[in-house]
Parts: C-alpha cells; structure tokens; sequence
C-alpha cells in the first residue's frame, strides 16, 4: 500500500520532458531524478515525496526507449503512475524494472492535483481519500505478474538460470 | 486462423504454428542492438545480475551514435563503459568511431539485419527495420540486458492496422509526407500497441530509403512496428549486403486488421509537422511564414544518400539565407564518402552550410546543434516535443529534405516551388 499526494499531467507526456536528453549522460538514477520532468513542471523534484502519485491522461510515456524515464521518476519517490494510456515502450520499461503502473480511465478523470491517493498495487484498488472514491483497476496478465514479483525481468532470469 | 504479416513472423520465432493478437509469447531474436544511451543501463544491470555470457556474439549490435565523437566527460565515460563490454565479450558488431553511423541507417548498410528477422533495440526507432520484412521493435534497458544474455524477449502479439497506399507520389512528395500525413490522420497515439501494416500498388514507387523513412516514424504513432511486404525492391537493396538467409513472409489475404486506411500518395502534398507533437501536421499550402534559425537535414529518419541527394539538388549553386545555420548530417560513413564523390558535400558547403561527422546528435538535443531560447528549426528528423533539440522553449519543425533544403536558402518554410 502507498499513500501520497496527486501530480497532475494531461495527454502525450513524453520520456523528452520525463528527462530531456541533455541528461542522458549519466546512468545515475538519483541525478537523473533531479532533473525529472523539468521541462513541464520546473517544481516537480523540488516537491515530490516518497509514495506521492502521478496521474495523467493518454500515451504517458511516448517517445523514446530511454529507460531513464521510469528510473527517473521511480527514483524521485513516486510510488505508482496512473494513467488512462501508456506508450508501449515505456510500459515495458516500468514493468522490467518495477515502477507500478496502473491503466484506469476513470481513476483519472476524477482524482485532482493534489488529492491524497493510496494504491493497493497487490489487489490494483486506488482510493482517493480526498474525495472518498474508490476505483478498480485490472490485475496484469499471469506472466506480466511474474516479472514484477520477482522484482524486475533480470530477477526472473538469474532465478531460471 | 489467418494471421498478418507481424503475427507469422512473431510465430515464426516463438516456435507456433498460430498466434493471435494479445497471446503473450516468448520469440528468439535474430539481432538486438543497443546504443550509446540504452547501452550503459544495460551493462550496469547486467553485472548487477551477475550474468556471465552474451547468447550469439555475431548477433549482438553496439553502436555508439548518439552523444559521439563523446560531447564531453560523462558521454566519454558511457562509452567506455560499452566499449570495455564489447571486447570482454568479444562482440562482433560493436561500432564506434570511425566505423559508426546512426544505428538505424548503419545496421540496414551493414547487412545485419533483413527479411523475416524478429529484432529489438534499446532505441524507439529499431521499427525502422520493418522497411525490409523483418519484425522490429524498439525496447528499453532491462530488455538489452536479459536479451544480450538469452537472446529472447517477450511480447504481446499486436493486433494490426493496415495502410493501403496508392498511386504514385507528386512531385517534391516523398516518404517523410505519407508518414506525417498518416500520423497527422491517425494522432501521436492512433497505432498504440499495434502494428502498421503497409500494403497497395504504390508501393512500387517507393524507394527503399522512402519506406526506411515510413517505417521509421511508426512508433511516433505509438506503434509496436511497421512493416512492409517484400518485393523486388527489397530484394535488391539487400543483394550482396544482408548476411543471413533472407525469409519472406506476407500476410494472409484473410488477414484481420483493426482499421484499414487508403492513402492516395497522388494526392499528398508536401507536410510539415507543427511544435510541439509529430501528429500536429499541415499541408505546405497552410504553413504561413515561419522564420527559421537552423536547418537540420539528417538523422536514422531522414540522413541517408537520397535524402542528400534531394537536398543538394536544391541548393546547389545558391546560398543559405543570411543568419541560418544550416547542418547537415550524412547518417554513416558510407552514405559520407557517396555524397562527397557525388560532389553533395561541395554543393553543401558552397552554399554555407556546414557537414558533420555521422552522429544523432542534435536530432535529441544530444551536441551538434543545440537551439537557444526562443529559436526555431525545420529538421529531417522524427520528434518535435518541448525541449528536444534543445531549450525548452525552442521550436522544432519537422518535414522532408525537399522542404528544408528550400527553407535552407529563403530562411523560412517553403517549398522547393518557391525558389
């Protein structure tokens, strides 16, 4: 279970403005997560704390492959991303390394800008305590749940090797 | 079942006899490639892993394109580190300076990749290879990582839209128009998880550098690939150049897609994609005056021979407008040395504009062209979204070389009509 406050974003957010590309120099997941989402939100990694929550519209994620687009925002504190859509590589990307994701349309239309949320990654229920909703999202497919259980595609592989 | 092209490739791989959209699927990979960005991620976490061996080291792809020649220490470093990997494990097709190029117009010269072939890259535009027959896709690290060792990678089995194109294009129409033109139709995000199928008589006039371009900006329609039949285009692009057996595969006639869209290419006009998203497209006709800092003709969408061959046939014997700085990119150093035998490069630098070295760079805002506030460039390229050629409030226009070579000399967007 996380709890944490509401960032708010609306459709194609791209990996671009996750990280621009002028930081893409480093693999260093912690300076990565200074610069996350600078170029939309300049006050984003100045005010995001561990288990606060990004909710956004459609194709979140579209763009590049880079991976340290899901590391960068796992690594400023964010506890789940829930989104109406997500771009299949950046979809992918969190999966393997174990960003929580959730698809839930509606979930997403009614949570505000800062409410306070909490997810249930375990049962996929999001409950926004500011308004008192509940919302229901689908359960990954068996073998998407492995990957995630075992702590990211590479976990799964050494246990199979 | 009858299945598309993709799905009897993905089968193919997988080890099936039948696949069908949504089935999860374990497939061999032919080649899988990785970058100069993706590749570090992928090293770092594969001794975190304590993996010991790469699954075919013929089969591995290394190529240090997008921060190279290194801009500075941290991208010297990145190198290093893929470097010193690549002979650990004595990977065949590691490219670097001197030998590289940008991997998407490097990998089809080089003959690594080719019809049938199922193949990831850490780099969203590896869909590129779908210009040829293969299944392509672009991934993320942690994928490199486990495929450098198992040589597989899971996938869903897309589901299809299929795009029938007809008629021969107009003039100063080329590959880059049909793609924005299909992204301006279908959005950033029209193609979302599946695949694009290209199909139709028109084929036949688009050259296999047209369809490298197509195939290319599939996944800024948010495409898991795109692909192409083969013909004999295909087939003698890949002649004397692709090392494995070639395997052709086609969709069954019954296949089921999820939409079809016929595109009349006799009726496209040259198209120019508005900041800040590649679908946010209008026709040359509609752009109005757009003054213009930089020019940027080159990139793995739009930096090959024929693209330079368009662009200097243009501006040969004329002069870039006063206060633009024009780059251009040749893609490899094959497609280098052809354009300055050919006498592209001269024309180029006659007219004020400057030729590097073959790198991705400006392209993602990496080195080599970075924009300051406030300013404006028409690129080759494949991505306009806020900040990527450089500040976040800078402008990126994309479009064909047709239109930035004649934007090169009157300085704001035009079409070659206007010289």
């Amino acid at each position: 279970m996380t709890n944490g406050k509401v960032f708010k974003y609306g459709d194609n957010v791209d990996t671009d403005v996750i990280i621009p590309a002028r930081y893409l120099n480093t693999t260093l997941a912690s300076e990565l997560a200074s610069h996350c989402m600078e170029d939309i939100d300049k006050d984003f990694a100045s005010s995001v704390s561990e288990g606060d929550i990004i909710v956004a519209e459609n194709n979140f994620g579209c763009g590049s492959s880079r991976e340290h687009a899901p590391i960068a925002i796992k690594a400023s504190g964010i506890a789940c991303v829930i989104a109406n859509t997500f771009a299949r590589i950046f979809y992918r990307n969190s999966i393997n390394i174990g960003l929580p994701i959730l698809e839930c349309p509606e979930a997403v239309k009614e949570i505000n800008a800062g409410d306070n949320v909490s997810v249930d990654l375990k049962t996929g229920v999001i409950t926004n305590h500011t308004s008192g909703k509940v919302y229901k999202t689908h359960p990954f497919p068996e073998s998407i749940q492995e990957i995630i259980q075992s702590g990211g595609l590479l976990n799964k592989l050494k246990k199979a090797k | 079942m009858a299945m598309t092209m993709t799905q009897k490739i993905l089968a193919a791989h997988a080890g099936l006899d039948q696949v069908e959209s949504g089935q999860l699927i374990t497939a061999k990979l032919d080649l899988v490639l990785g970058n100069d960005v993706t590749s570090p991620v992928a090293v770092k976490e594969f001794e975190k892993a304590k993996l010991d061996k790469v699954f075919d080291k013929s089969r591995v792809a290394l190529v240090m394109d997008h921060f190279t020649p290194n801009k500075d220490i941290k991208a010297a470093e990145q190198c290093k580190c893929v470097r010193t990997f690549a002979r650990t494990f004595d990977i065949d097709n590691y490219f670097d300076v001197g030998t590289m190029g940008v991997e998407h117009a490097l990998l089809p010269e080089q003959g690594l990749v080719g019809p049938g072939d199922c193949i990831i890259g850490a780099d969203s535009h590896t869909c590129t290879y779908g210009a040829l027959g293969a299944f392509a896709t672009g991934v993320g690290s942690t994928d490199l990582a486990a495929a450098l060792y198992s040589g597989q990678a899971w996938f869903k089995v897309p589901s299809a839209i299929k795009f029938v194109l007809k008629n021969k294009p107009a003039k100063y129409v080329c590959g880059k128009d049909v793609i924005l033109h299909i992204i301006g139709l279908i959005g950033v995000d029209g193609a979302l998880y599946k695949s694009m199928e290209f199909a139709g008589e028109g084929l036949k006039y688009l050259s296999i550098d047209d369809r490298f371009t197509i195939a290319n900006m599939a996944i800024e329609a948010g495409a898991k690939n795109g692909i192409f039949p083969v013909d004999d285009i295909t087939r003698k692009y890949i002649k004397n150049r692709f090392k494995r057996e070639p395997v052709e595969y086609s969709a069954d006639e019954d296949a089921v897609y999820e939409q079809t869209f016929e595109i009349d290419m006799s009726a496209l006009k040259p198209t120019v994609a508005f900041p800040h998203l590649p679908s946010n497209t209008r026709t040359i006709d509609n752009c109005g005056e757009i003054v213009l800092d930089q020019i940027v003709i080159g990139s793995c969408t739009n930096g090959r021979l024929s693209d330079l061959k368009i662009a200097a046939e243009i501006m040969k014997g004329k002069k870039v407008a006063k206060g633009l700085r024009v780059i251009v990119i040749p893609a490899t150093n094959e497609i280098y040395m052809e354009a300055m035998e050919k006498g592209y490069l001269k024309i180029f630098m006659e007219s004020g504009a400057i030729v590097s070295t073959p790198t991705c760079g400006p392209c993602l805002g990496g080195h080599m062209g970075i924009l300051a506030e406030g300013e404006r460039a028409i690129a080759t390229t494949n991505r306009n979204f806020v900040g990527r050629m450089g500040h976040p409030k800078s402008e990126v226009y994309l479009a064909s070389p047709y239109i930035a070579a004649a934007s090169a000399i009157t300085g704001k967007i035009s079409s070659p009509e206007n010289l």
